[in-house]
């Protein structure tokens, strides 16, 4: 309850994603926007989980207790099904506004594909649900207390500031795999993203029993992690090609034959997420349909 | 505390989004005169209206380009412009919050109240409560109609001096006596000793810096830097004295009138733009922040053709901003339009009235206020957010001056009543639990 696990907390759960913003998000104006507009829809998707729980609650028993948590449990699962379902509507949003997008993106800039846009929304889904489960105990952790004062568990903050990180790098890796399963009408990617959402919210149910829940979800943060870079079109070879000098020139060569879906119908495939933020050489960048 | 009229009615001329202009091009403008972009001294004080001016420079552009390119680039000026008034939108909500959430005068009721709303909110009675913060909107409301309706006729009959001098004292009060205030609220609420003559020192300079920057000269960067800080001063004044209900209720009933005066035919805001187009004058800066970065360098200087031809991009240019050209300098204008052709990619920023900047502050710092949670303060902040981008798109298609306040205070509104209400009993029980959606 000092600064320190103020800081601590603040820069496990919100590290990876600041960089993430700053690094690949904040230089390009429409990727500022796509992920606010992200923010908003999983907002919108809390609110009417959040609606429909509160009508739960109103109309139940307010003195038993296991229903009041029984209603609770069903107000996560209806909520993670929501925030897929707004998933989907925000894809969709974006598909169908990708021309427009095309237009307002700046003349120097490239128009955003698909493939950029999956990733900004999974951000933005992954830092606003971040900040909501975590702001208003960073601020709590501000202030004096004693944390498990009444027999809880001493180590919440950090949890929930782990618990946080992987739930932020999972909705991102969620809309990454999400978009593409989507693109090429893959229901049974779309059904594993949900199940697995599922799973990982059940698994947040058996908190403060930490061992049940942190492992498996970072288990299963790095699986979807791996899923989704393969799925943006990575592979071995282009990691291995990370780390020699040789793909540096064919990195930041490829790195803009990402060409908008409005110009050609098959997109190249990015060598790997990470190219996407690579910064290219001046004069580098140069649109190259092979 | 009774505020003066003057920084009352200076705000509600603030509320504006509109379309920077650029140098007109005399040639391609056939529809209509775009107001030069020259501020004078004498018309500094424009009456703005909600609104997003029609984009001049973007039609001139479309007549200039082939077809094919016509959408994209009426559209082009989009997203960048988004972000421009994304900054400065979140600096103010930004300086807003931390406010009121470290320096708790801001937050303590006190019994005075401003004279605009006389009624006083009982907490006993919810009925007497809500009509009382009505009859308070009612009255409020009533003032700034009859401020521009004041102002609208002071325009209308060239009464520039009387303008002036008006805003030349909304800004001193601004600049001087609420910055002392503020200032004073932090020492005391960080407990840091200060003398007289340091302080003295410390407010002049920033008050006299403010004061040229935003009238006359200065750099863009600090002249934005001194719109965002004196509309969070004017919001949190607003935060503090404006009772809970009245608050939300002049919230709401400020969008519908902001809806109304620029959009209606005879809507005041709008008779004032329009005013203010046929006269080619441009707006005050001292009421409009200005994302543009417009001009050239060598635009001032006419022996130097050379010059003329520097592509301006934006940021860190130190120019000459635009409420400071003086009105003599026709000339220079017309140099100004000239250089303007051989640049046709300049930037033409977007203007958002400070009316605008002070409302969603005071509905973000009110959210902050009321309560402690974050959650709802953040909820409210991408409403606004997306308000705005929404109203941008909207100026995009339709071009003509738009309201800034009604989308994004409606979004807010909603989201601050249902975040506070419905989403914060659910995030708390399960943060409780520790369970993750």
């Amino acid at each position: 309850m000092t600064l320190a696990v103020f800081f601590g907390c603040a820069f496990i759960a919100f590290g990876p994603s600041f960089a993430l913003f700053v690094f690949t998000i904040a230089k390009d104006p429409l990727r500022v926007i796509i992920l606010i507009a992200g923010a908003f829809f999983w907002l919108l998707s809390l609110l009417l989980s959040s609606l429909v729980w509160f009508i739960a609650i109103k109309a139940s028993n307010s003195q038993d207790l296991t229903l009041q948590r029984g209603l609770l449990i069903f107000g996560v699962f209806f909520s993670v099904l929501l925030q897929e379902v707004f998933r989907f509507a925000y894809y969709r949003l974006l598909r169908k506004a990708t021309e427009g997008l095309a237009a307002i993106s700046d003349d120097d800039g490239s128009a955003i594909s698909v493939r950029q846009m999956a990733y900004v929304a999974g951000l933005g889904f992954g830092i606003m649900s971040g900040a909501f489960s975590m702001i208003n105990i960073l601020s709590d952790s501000l202030g004096p207390g004693t944390v498990g004062i009444f027999g809880d568990s001493q180590y919440y903050f950090i949890t929930a500031a782990l618990m946080t990180l992987a739930l932020t790098l999972l909705h991102t890796f969620w809309g990454v795999v999400f978009f593409e399963g989507c693109e090429k009408s893959r229901w049974w990617v779309i059904a594993a993203v949900v199940s697995l959402h599922l799973l990982v919210a059940g698994l947040s149910l058996l908190n403060p029993l930490y061992e049940g829940s942190l492992p498996p979800v970072y288990v299963i943060t790095l699986a979807t992690g791996v899923w989704a870079f393969f799925s943006s079109g990575g592979s071995l070879h282009s990691l291995s090609a990370l780390c020699t000098l040789c793909g540096f020139e064919s990195r930041a060569s490829r790195t803009m034959t990402e060409v908008p879906l409005s110009k050609t119908p098959n997109p190249q495939p990015l060598p790997g997420r990470r190219s996407m933020w690579l910064p290219t050489a001046p004069g580098v960048c140069s649109r190259q349909e092979s | 505390m009774n505020t003066s009229d003057s920084e009352e009615d200076s705000y509600n001329e603030r509320s504006a989004l509109v379309q920077s202009e650029s140098p007109t091009i005399p040639s391609y403008n056939q529809d209509h005169d775009m107001s030069l972009p020259q501020e004078t001294d004498s018309k500094r004080r424009r009456p703005v209206s909600s609104g997003l001016d029609e984009p001049g420079p973007v039609e001139r552009e479309r007549a200039s380009t082939p077809d094919g390119e016509e959408e994209e680039l009426t559209l082009k000026y989009g997203a960048k412009h988004v972000i421009m008034l994304f900054i400065p939108v979140t600096l103010c909500m930004v300086v807003v919050v931390a406010t009121i959430k470290s320096v708790s005068f801001y937050t303590e009721k006190s019994s005075q109240r401003l004279i605009y709303t006389p009624f006083e909110e009982d907490p006993n009675s919810v009925g007497q409560r809500l009509l009382n913060s009505f009859l308070n909107t009612i009255v409020m409301i009533s003032v700034i109609v009859v401020m521009t309706i004041i102002l609208v006729v002071l325009y209308k009959y060239r009464c520039y001096k009387f303008i002036h001098g008006w805003l030349i004292l909304s800004s001193l009060m601004l600049l001087f006596w609420f910055s002392f205030m503020y200032l004073g609220e932090v020492f005391k609420t960080y407990n840091v000793a200060m003398d007289y003559p340091t302080l003295v020192m410390i407010i002049w300079n920033f008050g006299v810096v403010g004061m040229i920057c935003i009238h006359w000269k200065g750099p863009l960067r600090l002249q934005q830097a001194y719109l965002i800080v004196i509309s969070a001063l004017m919001a949190l004044i607003f935060i503090k004295y404006l009772p809970e209900w009245s608050a939300w209720v002049i919230l709401g009933a400020i969008s519908i009138y902001d809806l109304i005066a620029v959009l209606c035919p005879k809507g005041p805001l709008r008779m004032l733009v329009e005013t203010a187009q046929e006269r080619n004058e441009p707006i005050f800066p001292a009421l409009i922040y200005s994302s543009a970065m417009v001009w050239m360098v060598g635009m001032a200087d006419s022996s130097n053709p050379g010059s003329a031809d520097e592509r301006q991009r934006n940021e860190g240019r130190a120019r000459a901003q635009e409420g400071v050209e003086s009105e003599d300098d026709a000339a220079q204008g017309g140099r100004r339009r000239y250089s303007a052709e051989e640049d046709l990619e300049e930037d033409r920023g977007v203007k958002l009235g400070l009316g605008d900047f002070i409302f969603y502050s005071v509905l973000v710092g009110k959210a902050a206020a009321t309560g402690g949670d974050w959650n709802t303060t953040l909820a409210c902040f991408v409403a606004i957010l997306i308000g705005l981008c929404l109203t941008l798109l909207l100026l995009a298609i339709f071009k003509k001056a738009l309201p800034a306040l009604p989308i994004s205070i409606t979004f807010g509104l909603v989201f601050y009543f249902s975040t506070d209400n419905l989403v914060r009993p659910f995030m708390d029980s399960l943060a409780a639990h520790q369970y993750y959606i």
